[in-house]
């Protein structure tokens, strides 16, 4: 490789760069001021904000970065383009909402000096997000999962010696090693049929030339089987309800989002690169004739929703309730890449920009609450409503908006997504996810039954709420509301983001 | 006598695998589940190397593999890690005795 082609490549990824950096002056900064910890927020804060500006201004430039230069044909480990963009435009807004998260929770600030710890491995998690969105080899794709994943365990166990944490680290290493091992295997497979682990380079080798069928299907099944742990559909979910429930709040609002955000994002990426040879002047994709991506999702999908709908029905503990309903949403977005069209992307585009708001603002108000009362039971909810109306108010909005009902932004998300299956006449699909969503209301209204049916006995106190928590919590709730009415810039946005590299 | 090909090789990886599969699905001890996990991501690891010596794709599967095995020290530094604080906590490492999250 010269140097130009490597200036090249590195100038194309200047946010994973900035990213690199502030994590490093984290790291020096907390070993420079040793007591005092205050600083290294507002570190995170400037390298995101500057990391999104340099994601926004780049985010019609498309290309390859780290050309593999002496093979016939310029592909890259890494694929830039507006898709990828869109993306990691999401995971910086959600780290630079997660950052101010960890500075209210109590759980963090009485980590003491091990607070510069926790911004890091927040940071490695980031980096290995970012890596992943634009991976375009399959060992990118495992190296920035592997990354991305390590420094979750160690920060779903980061309030030390204490059952549930280290419980939920241990599951989530286990299951996590177990998942990507199981891909790691399917790649290695994968290299063997095609001599390649580029996923242009295998497009071309599935369109031309003749590979074993039933081999193939079966490494792609162990390659989901990986994915699927990331973005926790179905069968491979098992570890989602304790993890959430066992790590420290913002770490389970961050990894229900931008690490789900991450999993989706590669899950479309492989599919599209990898399997589709030709995009008709609709916008729908046809895939080649080798895998049926269709069928297996389609399953995949109703799986997931019915499952965490239901599942999140018997939950009394608020943080668990929230895990199946995380693991219903999955179920949902699924359906987006099911339709294989332009408009299907589009909606899974819309609807995590969503997704993203009222979910944080969601954990947000339950680790609020649980700091005060110590608490994340349902039954201690009883009356909060009352004494708190505020915090009853912005959370009933969230969660209608997470039921999907109008006027709120889930509203929205919710449509696009159906109305891309009508379209796609996928009538079936459709009718099963209003169901579900039918079933969501349940335990989504039970809350807020607790909430404000309830007269708040003598033992309930008074939530206090400091001006920084009810910002917060004002910029999440206008948002939700706002789109729910004036949605054309978001989906004006999503629409000029869908493009990728070579199609 | 047959000389050594691809097959053979391939053979080791699949029964390896399964043997790592079956580790982690039967095993109480934290410690062997990683075991387990640990021969997963060798199964792997031969295939890799396999396909690039008898393939004819170059060696970016043997480069693949010492990614993999940097990968996989890495993550069992993580998880004796993990262990161990686990075993500050309960005082012991069966995972079947650790459930206090499945009320």
């Amino acid at each position: 490789m010269d140097f130009t082609s490597l200036y090249d490549s590195l100038s194309l990824i200047k946010p994973e760069i900035v990213i690199s950096v502030t994590l490093l002056l984290i790291v020096i900064f907390d070993l420079i001021f040793h007591k005092n910890k205050t600083l290294i927020p507002y570190i995170a804060l400037a390298g995101l904000i500057i990391g999104g500006i340099y994601v926004l201004s780049d985010i019609s430039n498309s290309g390859f970065a780290f050309v593999i230069s002496s093979t016939s044909n310029n592909f890259g480990l890494l694929a830039l383009d507006s898709f990828g963009s869109y993306f990691k435009f999401l995971i910086i807004i959600t780290s630079i909402l997660i950052v101010f998260f960890a500075k209210h929770s109590l759980e963090i600030k009485n980590t003491g000096t091990r607070q510069g710890e926790f911004y890091t491995l927040l940071f490695g998690m980031i980096l290995g997000m970012m890596f992943m969105i634009s991976a375009s080899d399959l060992i990118m794709i495992y190296v920035s999962m592997e990354l991305l994943s390590f420094s979750s365990y160690v920060l779903a166990g980061f309030i030390k010696l204490r059952d549930r944490n280290s419980e939920a680290s241990l599951k989530y290493i286990i299951f996590g090693g177990v998942a990507s091992g199981i891909m790691l295997f399917g790649i290695s497979l994968i290299y063997g049929l095609t001599g390649t682990t580029n996923l242009y380079q295998i497009n071309q080798v599935l369109q031309s030339a003749h590979v074993n069928l039933i081999v193939l299907s079966f490494s792609l099944l162990l390659v989901v089987a990986g994915i699927g742990y990331k973005i926790s559909a179905v069968p491979f979910h098992f570890w989602t309800p304790d993890v959430y429930e066992g790590a420290p709040v913002s770490i389970t609002a961050f990894l229900s989002v931008a690490s789900k955000a991450a999993g989706f994002a590669i899950l479309i990426r492989l599919i599209k690169t990898a399997f589709v040879s030709n995009i008709d002047s609709v916008g729908n994709w046809q895939l080649i004739p080798v895998f049926d991506w269709q069928t297996l999702l389609a399953v995949l999908a109703i799986l997931t929703m019915t499952l965490g709908n239901f599942a999140a029905l018997w939950q009394d503990n608020l943080k668990r309730m929230l895990a199946y309903s995380s693991i219903a949403h999955a179920g949902y977005l699924l359906l987006g890449i099911v339709v294989f069209s332009e408009i299907g992307i589009e909606a899974v585009l819309i609807y995590f920009a969503v997704y993203m708001l009222m979910n944080l603002g969601s954990f947000y108000i339950v680790m609020l609450i649980a700091d005060k009362t110590g608490s994340e039971n349902i039954d201690d909810y009883g009356g909060l409503g009352y004494v708190t109306p505020f915090l009853g108010v912005s959370f009933a909005v969230f969660l209608v908006s997470l039921t999907g009902l109008p006027p709120t932004a889930g509203f929205i998300g919710k449509l696009y997504l159906f109305i891309a299956l009508i379209d796609a006449k996928m009538t079936t699909l459709a009718v099963i996810a209003v169901l579900n969503s039918v079933v969501s209301l349940y335990y989504y209204i039970r809350v807020l039954k607790h909430m404000f049916l309830k007269k708040p006995d003598g033992n309930v106190r008074e939530i206090k709420l400091s001006a920084a928590n009810i910002v917060y919590i004002v910029i999440l709730l206008i948002p939700v509301l706002l789109l729910g009415i004036y949605f054309t810039p978001l989906v004006n946005f999503a629409e000029s983001c869908l493009a990728f590299l070579h199609f | 006598m047959e000389s050594i090909g691809l097959n053979h090789f391939l053979v080791v990886s699949a029964i390896l695998f399964s043997l790592g599969i079956y580790a982690v699905v039967t095993r109480k001890n934290a410690i062997m589940v990683l075991m387990g996990i640990e021969l997963i991501l060798n199964s792997a690891n031969i295939n890799f190397v396999a396909f690039s010596r008898y393939g004819n794709s170059g060696l970016g599967g043997q480069i693949t593999a010492l990614f993999v095995i940097i990968l996989a020290a890495a993550e069992a530094a993580i998880a004796l890690a993990i262990v161990l604080n686990l075993y500050k906590t309960f005082a012991h490492v069966n995972i079947d005795e650790i459930d206090k999250l499945n009320s």
